[in-house]
Order: C-alpha cells, then sequence, then structure tokens
C-alpha cells in the first residue's frame, strides 16, 4: 500500500516509492524536494526561513541553509549517491502586499534565493521549480518517478 | 529567550484576562460598526509547533480569508484575524449592502470593507491592551489575503520563526449568531513580548 508522507512546516522526511511525500499550504515557505534517480530515494522539506546564522539553531528544517544538507546526509544514509541527487521547488509565494514592502514581507521572495544558494553549495542540479507569486501551494512528491504534484485554490493543478 | 513550553499558569492566566478585555473591546467596537449582536469565546491560549498551527483553524487546506497586522512598540505582536470563507461572504454582503454567492470573488469594495472591519476591531483591542499596560502598540496597515489556511499562516510564523520552534497563540472567536459568521482573532507574541507585557501590569513569571 502506498502511503502518503505528510510534512509539516519546518520539517523534512525521506520516502521510498510507493510512498509519496507531501506538504499541505506552502505560502511563503519553499517546498524543496531532492531525489536520486538510481535509488529513487525522495526527499522533502518545508523550509520558513532562509538562514539559520540570524537565529539560534535548532531545527535543522526551518532554514533553507541546513535542510538542504540534512536531507542530503540523510539520503546519503540510505544509499543515495550525492553526485546523482537533484532537486525540485515550489513555493516562495508573497501572500500580502503591504503598502510599504519592508523585508520580512518579502520573505518568499528570499527564501527561494536562499534555497538556490544552499543548492548551488552542494552542486545540486535544480531541475524544476514553480515558485513565487502571490498564491499558497499544495505540493506533492513522487519518488517513483521524481514528478512533483501542484495544487493551488484559483490556479488549478500540474505537474513540474 | 525561555521556551514558551514552561510558562507558569499564573503568567497565562494573567495574559488571558488582558486578552479578554481587548477582544470586549473588540466586540463591542464589530457589534457598533455592523449593528447586530456579537459573541465571543474566552481567549484560548495555546503553545503549540508550527507544525501544529494550521490545525487550530480546520487545516492547512482550507479556504479562508485571512487579515495580517504587524504590531510593532515595545512588545512587537502579530495578528491574525482569519475568516472561513463562508463566512467572510456573509460578512462583506452585509457591510456593502450587496450579495455574494457561495463560490463568488469577493471584490476591491469587499476586500476593502473586510480589512477595515480588522482595522477597526484590531485598534478597538490594541487600545485596551495599551491602556492595560501603557506600553505603546504601533499596529501596521492591515493587509488581506484569501488563501489556504496554511500558506497564509507561513508568513505570520516566519515573523517569529527566528526566535524558536513554537508559537503562543491567544484565540478568541467572535461570532454572528444570526447568520452564523464567525471569525478568529489571533495574538501572536514576538519573542520577549509576552514577559514585557507581564513586566508591564507587575506579573512575576
Amino acid at each position: 500500500m502506498a502511503k502518503i508522507i505528510k510534512i509539516g512546516m519546518a520539517d523534512l522526511k525521506i520516502a521510498s516509492p510507493p510512498d509519496t511525500l507531501q506538504t499541505c499550504g506552502l505560502g511563503s515557505c519553499v517546498g524543496i524536494c531532492l531525489w536520486d534517480p538510481l535509488t529513487r530515494i525522495g526527499s522533502m522539506a518545508h523550509i520558513m526561513l532562509p538562514n539559520s546564522s540570524q537565529g539560534k539553531m535548532g531545527n535543522a528544517a526551518k532554514f533553507a541553509d541546513t535542510a538542504v544538507p540534512m536531507l542530503i546526509v540523510q539520503m546519503t544514509q540510505l544509499g543515495a549517491h550525492k553526485s546523482r541527487i537533484v532537486a525540485k521547488i515550489a513555493g516562495g509565494a508573497q501572500m500580502f502586499s503591504f503598502y510599504s514592502a519592508n523585508d520580512i514581507m518579502k520573505i518568499g521572495e528570499r527564501n527561494i534565493e536562499a534555497v538556490k544558494l544552499a543548492l548551488d553549495q552542494a552542486q545540486i542540479k535544480l531541475l524544476a521549480e514553480d515558485t513565487g507569486g502571490n498564491y499558497g501551494r499544495t505540493i506533492e512528491f513522487c519518488p517513483e518517478n521524481c514528478r512533483l504534484f501542484i495544487r493551488t485554490i484559483n490556479l488549478g493543478e500540474k505537474y513540474i | 529567550m525561555p521556551g514558551y513550553e514552561n510558562i507558569s499558569e499564573f503568567v497565562l492566566d494573567a495574559f488571558r484576562e488582558i486578552g479578554t478585555i481587548g477582544a470586549g473591546n473588540g466586540a463591542t467596537a464589530l457589534s457598533q460598526l455592523m449593528n447586530r449582536k456579537i459573541g465571543m469565546t474566552v481567549p484560548a491560549i495555546r503553545v503549540l509547533p508550527f507544525a501544529q498551527v494550521p490545525d487550530v483553524v480546520g487545516g492547512p487546506e482550507r479556504l479562508v480569508a485571512g487579515v495580517f497586522t504587524t504590531v510593532k512598540g515595545q512588545a512587537p505582536c502579530n495578528i491574525l484575524f482569519m475568516f472561513p470563507m463562508a463566512s467572510a461572504l456573509v460578512l462583506v454582503g452585509n457591510l456593502t449592502g450587496s450579495r455574494y454567492s457561495e463560490n463568488s470573488q469577493i471584490d476591491d469594495i469587499g476586500r476593502s470593507a473586510l480589512t477595515e472591519v480588522v482595522n477597526i476591531v484590531t485598534g478597538a483591542y490594541l487600545n485596551s491592551l495599551a491602556g492595560f499596560t501603557n506600553l505603546d502598540f504601533i499596529p501596521s496597515v492591515p493587509a488581506l489575503a484569501m488563501d489556504m489556511a496554511g500558506a497564509i499562516l507561513n508568513v505570520v510564523l516566519a515573523q517569529i520563526g527566528m526566535a524558536g520552534d513554537h508559537a503562543l497563540l491567544m484565540e478568541t472567536v467572535f461570532t454572528e449568531i444570526k447568520e452564523n459568521v464567525t471569525g478568529h482573532f489571533f495574538l501572536l507574541p514576538e519573542a520577549g513580548s509576552l514577559e514585557r507585557i507581564m513586566e508591564a501590569i507587575g506579573v512575576k513569571g
């Protein structure tokens, strides 16, 4: 029986086929999906903030810069190889438009940038992304074939 | 900063009392604005890991209208007023004198009206808080989003996410009985703000 493994805010998990990974209601947060095509080990993190250095460390899944290395470590422990790992990402929306667009309101944009930087530093290729905009997303990642399903309220559903 | 996991019962009671008075003022303002009877619940205070916060409003995928206000000053807070979509439609319909059917989109006038209602309730709430504590609370212009509850909460929780892994939230539910309109009012203090409010009213944790 295939299970849908749910990932909450500031959380990360690993899965193998036929199980899938799902996170609901991504707003300014970014969902990071990593995949090893040979072993078909997949993983997903739901990060809230770009950078751990400004805050106290603790939960690695909360920050872009700590979640990516953590996903890689957990995947390689299960037999994935770092050189093969590829990524897909979604989220990073700007949900509210304030009149004075201050820093924290651009949190989505900053999250996307930080995730891309962390992937770059780990030398992981970004295959596809569905980021930005001003709407929420629910995503489901399938380690069987690396398909990432994205559902929105007003803009329908798609795969990347 | 100590975690929210071990706040004393006494501090929570004091915080709840302030919230009750604030929400009472908010309910009065709302009642006058709408010319209706408005009920409110005694504030519920919860300390939750971020992942569980969306469950409070019926799950991360539930369609809601959320109005978000950041509050600056000596004790910075975040205020989120969330309406289930059906309630938002009735409320906006009442305010603008037009009818919104179940699946209709709220237009610009409706969005503006909803934001303004929240502005008035939030203002009444903060006024009472300021009077009580002698602290300044300076609200931002409120911003509205209609989307998945989880997506809206992301932004609010990101504000407090730097300091810890738990959110302290005080929730009051406002209800208009006749048409069953409900709204969930959440106050989320930033790191250190609860302590500052307690200090201001002379409560020692």
